[in-house]
């Protein structure tokens, strides 16, 4: 494979098409322009950093360096995960567990199998892509389950005053909203070279890299997140229906109910 | 109402079933020996049938359908028709019938008729005057009539307190 040369000048170029959305903002009076300037600077600053970031631990060389950050990663996606799944009484632990395992079954997995090797320039990447999905999974499938939660709540407790548990109680809507989580990954696999191409291909074939070389690591990149997205979305919505429950298999009282 | 059965705890003071600190008891059981029918219906997905099956299904056991939906004043036919598209007084009367079908010591009944019209409610009302000499019930209302009509020793509730 070749590798690109881009120049600060080439980026710098890019931002003509910022000056456009800005213009279209000023134009329909959208007032989007100090918000678009803000992401311009943002998106620069972290990216630049993570780039020296991730060039430090390429040099390093170090796979306990790679399971730090992959572990920062992790704390992010919780807490991140956990401000958009607010309305989830304690789904702090139940995230920081679904992600941590998506992120630890999916790569110990792929590196048993042989699919990648034990280096930095694969787990570091294909790390960040589990982790960033399994949150996203993670967040949507908590929030259906509150929204359900919400909408259910007298039918719920109906179930529950039969002698059902909360585990009973809830079945029907830990499976929705577990699918609630895993349908867009799913959704865009199907559409995926047909609607959309993928970043990671998009990447390789600019790279200079042969499009079935490109075709082979989108297609393993995909059937990985597959995996992560239905672990993470799995173990977020099996452990955080508890938080709707007291230890008597009471329905908590909600807030806004 | 939802003390009863724990749903929910008190902020203070106890509830007692038979003498017992209802906290002191495995609320699962004790929600099948006092069992709800809720102010407003909420049924399951499904048939009647299904609805009745699920209380005692539960913990293993097999409803006769048919009697608990005769003891709450529905037909046979009922069994096979979805929940979830009777009418309010129908499905009001499934409750009770899946209420029933756990063979409860106790019914706990949340304002069973207040979204009844009069001809459902006092349709509701016989049922449940059938059912008196069967078990005993705690009805929660806010028509004094109807808990004079219904009730061997009514207690009234101002603002939280004993009246």
């Amino acid at each position: 494979m070749t590798s690109v040369d881009i120049s600060l000048g080439e980026v710098a170029l890019a931002l003509v098409l910022v000056a456009l959305a800005a213009a279209v903002s000023v134009w329909r009076r959208a007032e989007l322009e100090s918000d678009l300037g803000l992401a311009v600077l943002r998106s620069f600053l972290q990216l630049t950093a993570v780039g020296y970031v991730i060039q430090a631990i390429f040099d390093s060389d170090s796979l306990w360096v790679v399971a730090g950050l992959l572990a920062v990663m992790v704390g992010f996606g919780t807490f991140t995960a956990h401000r958009r799944a607010r309305a989830v009484p304690g789904a702090l632990g139940p995230i920081a567990l679904a992600l941590g395992a998506a992120a630890a079954v999916t790569l110990g997995l792929v590196l048993a199998l042989g699919v990648f090797e034990a280096e930095p320039r694969y787990l570091v990447p294909v790390g960040g892509m589990v982790i960033g999905n399994s949150m996203t999974a993670a967040a949507v499938a908590l929030n259906r389950l509150a929204d359900e939660v919400r909408a259910q709540a007298p039918r719920i407790e109906a179930t529950l005053a039969l002698g059902a548990t909360a585990r009973q109680a809830a079945a029907g809507l830990v499976t929705r909203s577990l699918r609630s989580g895993m349908i867009p990954l799913i959704d865009s696999t199907k559409t995926t070279g047909v609607v959309f191409f993928p970043g990671a291909m998009v990447g390789m074939l600019i790279a200079g890299a042969e499009p079935l070389d490109a075709v082979r690591l989108q297609l393993i990149l995909l059937w990985v997140l597959l995996g992560a997205v239905a672990l993470s979305s799995l173990l977020a919505v099996s452990l955080g229906y508890r938080g709707f429950f007291t230890p008597a298999q009471q329905l908590r009282e909600l807030a806004g109910v | 109402m939802r003390l009863l059965n724990r749903l929910a705890d008190p902020d203070e003071g106890a509830v007692r079933f038979q003498g017992e600190d209802v906290r002191g008891l495995d609320p699962l059981d004790l929600r099948r020996r006092a069992a709800l029918v809720p102010q407003l219906p909420a049924p399951l997905p499904g048939t009647v049938a299904h609805n009745v099956r699920y209380g005692p299904s539960l913990c293993g056991e097999e409803a006769d359908v048919n009697a608990a939906l005769a003891a709450a004043g529905l037909d046979d036919g009922y069994a096979v028709r979805d929940a979830e598209r009777l009418s309010v007084g129908e499905q009001q009367r499934v409750m009770l019938a899946r209420a029933l079908a756990l063979e409860p010591e106790v019914l706990l009944l949340d304002e069973p008729t207040s979204a009844l019209d009069e001809a459902a409610r006092d349709g509701v009302e016989r049922t449940l005057r059938e059912l008196e000499h069967r078990l005993s019930t705690v009805l929660v209302t806010h028509d004094r009539a109807q808990a004079e009509r219904l009730a061997s020793q009514v207690v009234e509730l101002d603002r939280g307190r004993l009246a």
